[in-house]
């Protein structure tokens, strides 16, 4: 890597600031800024910083709506909002979907307008950590909060997960480096194991690597389970790995201290599903039988737990509301967006601060592209292709302010530190708007009947 | 605008109106003496009226609630109800949405009400689900029994930095009071222990429950705070527990009270689980009696109750040691979440059940407490919602404490177990409340307790918080009209907050934003910055959170009632 010069020439120093990348939520962050520009970040990881810095790459600036030819074409707030707001308030099955990288301030005017339609309200968990909600369900969710294992762990567990590159900080912030008060030695008074069949570089820095198969994960989960139960196993080796190894590995997760277990979408997402955190959050219950044991699912977006907690709170469920009726419904496989969108359900989908273009499968997004698509987002993507209204908002912990929720449920107001370009707005003004421009021509409707 | 409650029969205990036929006038808010001829009459003839309920111990806001319904879809399954023009839908039984949580409430006839835990790096949070009610004054407890520096300052006994530090940490996370759960008992949870009575030293800090229960009371007088200590004591739901919890009491006896507002220098939070004789579930038995006889001997005591109501319900406290013994104990699905440097929490579903000794026995002793407590102001009713049951059962537990024939018919019929009727003393309790003894339990003894001149009381100056019940007291037997009590005070005839009609006919016709009462303690803000300055660099290097994100700024608390104190006064 090429050296780059410190970067020396700004105009003013923001503290404190919250990173808008990962669940990690780093909130240390120093902003050096320019003209109104961020042109430095310290102490944020490379994806953060890039994040923060690079800001205006691809920035949608204007509203934009998509002309008979197919075009997007500028046009004025006014117009964009009125636009959206006719289409939401006409539509018979609205999906609201996204919300993982905007502020619950946001969320609140979303929910408003999802119970005025009667629309479903989804967030990113119904593509990443659905499965391990729904083994939250099935089985507890004993969590804490990443101080704790700053502070106390002495062995620390990353299965299915890379926290190397997905979330740079963790490793450093808050689990195998820093020094905690009873881990004065930091890295020197932690093991840290990863589980996981890549040899993937946070295994590379691990003390231990368990390189089980792919999809192994269930028998490899059930394996350890046994064998804290005291069973023998029958079989020499289980999803690739010797059962010495397993009954050393539980041994040690037995006689540690304090343990705790980071566990990302390798794990929600190889064939087992939500059974693999079903038996991971059993295996954290039985170990803490002998000794202290918690989990923390790696959230990816910086606000992704903080749309369940939300929706939690207000409605009682976590993901994948359905409102059409009047009041919530929530049912995995029928009232998530996926779903709605392959059964070609929704005629209406408003996507806030997600990219559904780069990431849904082919015959959701197909559907997509059939309906229409209103997008709020600070960056073209993907998304931006298939939509055909355009509303531009605004980069929440840099240019707004606004609540988030790290992935460990700890709070954070993210604070604004520049000004958003002027033809953009606040994503809570956004919806703010189309909540009272809906609500003014529903208004009208039922005084017209 | 001016109102005129007509004509109902009275049951203030606060100004001693007991069952008296009287006027209720309110203007602008508050409760007046006249109005003019303008003011709206709202009939209220031969009606129970009462000042709104005030609950003093109650888990509605914040971490563990929301895990409870995020891992609770069945709970939330229950209790649906559409949106109306008014309301928003309605989910949940036992950890209700928010917004389900405030309409229950008014329903009820309440106003206020305490969330009774709240953890200081989480308050946001608690503070952001306090603005996802509706109806209700909301103060909120927060945690101090397990707080790293607390444990510190109790060790060294060092009462002066305690007292500025409580201070400063109410500012922080707009809090209330002081609230302390199994002190020691949830930070040895950090590494699967637990503390077993007051002596039983903290692993690696070197102090007992007994010193941190007797610093936080200390320090509390010493600044003299609305609220006494609120305290949950150690073995919780343990057999035998009974003796920890007198000597608890009776650890706080030398220390003297500083404030005018309240009587009590401890509040004991759902005795009823500390209330249990025996020393294993097989020879468990109420040990409400000698619980009762201290509180009855020694009037700096205060307590509620935390009733079992017989219900499938979701456990969840702060005491998280005691979580996962319930989770080993039936085998449901544990949830568990602990905070850095300050606490831990549990939750468990629960299913009470009057088919299982154990669950009757523990009905029964929770009823013994309110029985065998002679002064019903050093008794509250709660049911430690949702823990012992939910909120929305405290009608039926009203309906229990007024009818003696009721509760007769539930042991003889085997709605309970018959265990009751060996274990517990309760078969022999004729005691039946009065309407004045209610109004009691449910808003006058609690407000006094909170140390709120304002609400609890219908005397002129107070908030305009009014419930209307519709039952006649002249013309009923509650103790064999027990059904029509238990519908009449769930379903309110009115209830009226701040002045605003939110209930009418036991329906929801308006609703308005929530308030966070909150303690500001004046006078030591000098001594609050030199604390800061030794703590902030123990708390930069433990905490994994930025001082400047770690306050609740007051975008999270709108409109606030701000209780003034000067410290030490």
């Amino acid at each position: 890597m090429a050296y780059e010069e410190p970067i020396t020439d700004y105009d003013e120093i923001v503290e404190n600031c919250t990173c808008a990348f990962c669940g990690c939520n780093c909130d240390d962050l120093t902003y050096l800024i320019k003209d109104g520009h961020v042109v430095g970040v310290r102490h944020a990881c490379r994806l953060g910083a890039s994040k923060v810095m690079e800001d205006m790459d691809q920035r949608l600036l204007v509203p934009m709506i998509r002309n008979e030819e197919g075009d997007l074409v500028e046009t004025d707030w006014d117009t964009a909002l009125d636009k959206a707001a006719e289409l939401i308030a006409g539509s018979v099955r609205p999906v609201f979907y996204g919300w993982s990288e905007t502020s619950v301030e946001t969320m609140k005017h979303g929910i408003r307008l999802g119970e005025l339609v009667g629309a479903v309200l989804d967030n990113q968990a119904t593509i990443c950590h659905g499965p391990s909600l729904q083994a939250v369900q099935n089985a507890g969710y004993p969590v804490n909060t990443l101080g704790e294992v700053k502070n106390r762990a002495d062995m620390i567990v990353y299965s299915g997960n890379n926290a190397m590159n997905s979330h740079p900080r963790h490793l450093g912030r808050y689990s195998a480096f820093p020094r905690g008060y009873f881990r004065k030695r930091g890295r020197f008074d932690k093991t840290i194991v990863t589980m996981d069949p890549r040899y993937t570089d946070t295994a590379k820095m691990s003390d231990i690597w368990v390189g089980f198969e792919q999809n192994g994960d269930y028998e490899f989960y059930n394996a350890m389970r046994a064998v804290l139960r005291g069973k023998k196993l029958k079989k020499d080796v289980i999803s690739g790995i010797p059962k010495e190894d397993i009954e050393d590995l539980v041994e040690a997760m037995k006689t540690t201290q304090y343990g705790s277990l980071f566990f990302g979408l390798g794990l929600t997402h190889t064939l087992s599903k939500q059974r693999n955190i079903d038996i991971a959050i059993n295996l954290i219950q039985d170990l803490n039988k002998f000794t202290k044991w918690n989990l923390v699912p790696m959230r990816g977006h910086f606000n992704v737990n903080g749309f369940n907690i939300f929706m939690a709170f207000e409605m009682g469920f976590p993901y994948g509301v359905d409102f059409s009726r009047g009041y919530p419904r929530y049912m995995n496989g029928e009232t998530n967006t996926i779903d709605l969108l392959t059964r070609e359900e929704p005629d209406v989908f408003m996507v806030i601060a997600a990219d559904p273009g780069a990431h849904f499968p082919g015959g959701a997004n197909r559907h997509l592209a059939n309906i229409p698509v209103i997008q709020i987002d600070i960056h073209w993507g993907p998304s931006t292709e298939i939509a055909d209204i355009v509303l531009p908002g605004s980069f929440i912990g840099v240019e707004a302010a606004g609540t988030s929720y790290r992935m460990d449920g700890v709070p954070i107001y993210m604070k604004k530190a520049i000004d958003k370009p002027e033809t953009c707005r606040d994503d809570e003004w956004i919806v703010r708007e189309l909540h009272e421009r809906v609500q003014k021509i529903k208004g009208s409707q039922i005084a017209s009947k | 605008m001016e109102y005129i409650i007509k004509n109902g029969i009275v049951y203030d205990p606060t100004n001693k109106v007991d069952g008296e036929k009287k006027d209720v006038m309110f203007k602008d808010g508050k409760i007046v003496d006249s109005v003019s001829s303008d003011a709206k009459v709202l009939d209220a003839t031969d009606k129970v009226v009462m000042a709104a309920g005030v609950d003093p111990h109650s888990h509605i806001a914040g971490p563990k609630l929301v895990v409870g319904r995020l891992y609770r879809p069945e709970d939330s399954r229950k209790g649906i109800k559409p949106k109306t023009a008014t309301t928003r839908a309605e989910t949940g039984f036992s950890i209700p949405s928010c917004p389900t949580t405030g309409y229950r409430y008014s329903r009820m006839g309440y106003g206020t009400v305490v969330e009774a835990a709240m953890p200081p790096l989480e308050a946001k949070h608690t503070h952001e689900e306090i603005l996802a009610i509706p109806n209700l004054d909301i103060p909120a407890l927060s945690l101090f029994g397990n707080n790293w520096f607390v444990l510190e300052y109790a060790k060294e006994n060092n009462i002066d930095d305690l007292a500025t530090f409580i201070s400063k940490w109410l500012k922080i996370t707009r809090g209330y009071g002081v609230k302390i759960v199994n002190p020691g008992g949830s930070e040895a949870w950090g590494w699967g222990m637990n503390v077993h009575g007051l002596d039983d030293p903290v692993p690696y800090w070197d102090v007992t429950s007994r010193e941190v229960i007797h610093a936080l009371a200390e320090a509390n007088e010493k600044l003299g705070l609305p609220h006494s200590i609120h305290l949950h004591p150690n073995d919780l739901g343990h057999p035998g527990n009974y003796n920890t919890t007198i000597d608890t009491m009776d650890l706080i006896k030398d220390i003297s009270k500083n404030s005018p507002v309240r009587d009590q220098t401890v509040h004991m939070t759902h005795i009823q689980y500390h209330s249990y004789a025996g020393t294993n579930w097989r020879d468990f038995e109420s040990g409400a009696e000698d619980v009762a006889k201290f509180i009855n001997k020694n009037d700096y005591v205060t307590c509620d109750v935390g009733q079992i109501t017989l219900d499938e319900t979701t456990t969840m406290t702060a005491d998280a040691p005691m979580e996962f013994d319930l989770h080993q104990l039936n085998g449901l699905k544990w949830a568990n979440k602990d905070i850095e440097l300050e606490t831990a929490a549990g939750i468990v579903p629960f299913i009470y059940s009057g088919r299982n000794s154990v669950h009757s026995v523990q009905w029964a002793i929770g009823l013994e407490m309110f029985l065998m407590v002679d002064n019903p102001w050093q008794v509250m009713l709660t049911t430690d919602s949702p823990n012992a049951g939910p909120f929305i059962r405290y009608p039926r537990v009203i309906s229990w404490l007024m009818s003696n024939k009721r509760r007769t018919e539930m042991i003889e019929n085997g709605e309970v177990h018959k265990a009751v009727g060996r274990k517990s003393v309760l078969a022999t309790l004729d005691r039946e409340y009065d309407f004045n003894e209610i109004a009691t339990i449910s808003r006058a003894a609690p407000a006094k307790a909170y140390g709120f001149t304002d609400r609890g009381h219908l005397g002129v100056g107070a908030r305009a918080d009014v419930a209307v019940y519709d039952i006649n007291p002249n013309d009923i037997d509650p103790s064999k009209e027990y059904e029509t009590i238990e519908h009449a005070f769930g379903n309110a005839n009115l209830t009226v907050k701040d002045g605003q009609i939110i209930v009418q006919n036991g329906d929801i016709v308006s609703t308005k934003e929530s308030q966070t009462i909150w303690t500001n303690v004046k006078g030591i803000e000098e001594k609050e910055n030199a604390l800061m300055e030794k703590i902030m660099p123990v708390f930069d290097k433990y905490y994994t959170i930025k001082f400047e994100n770690y306050v609740v700024h007051d975008h999270y608390v709108h409109n606030p009632i701000e209780v003034n104190v000067q410290a030490g006064k």
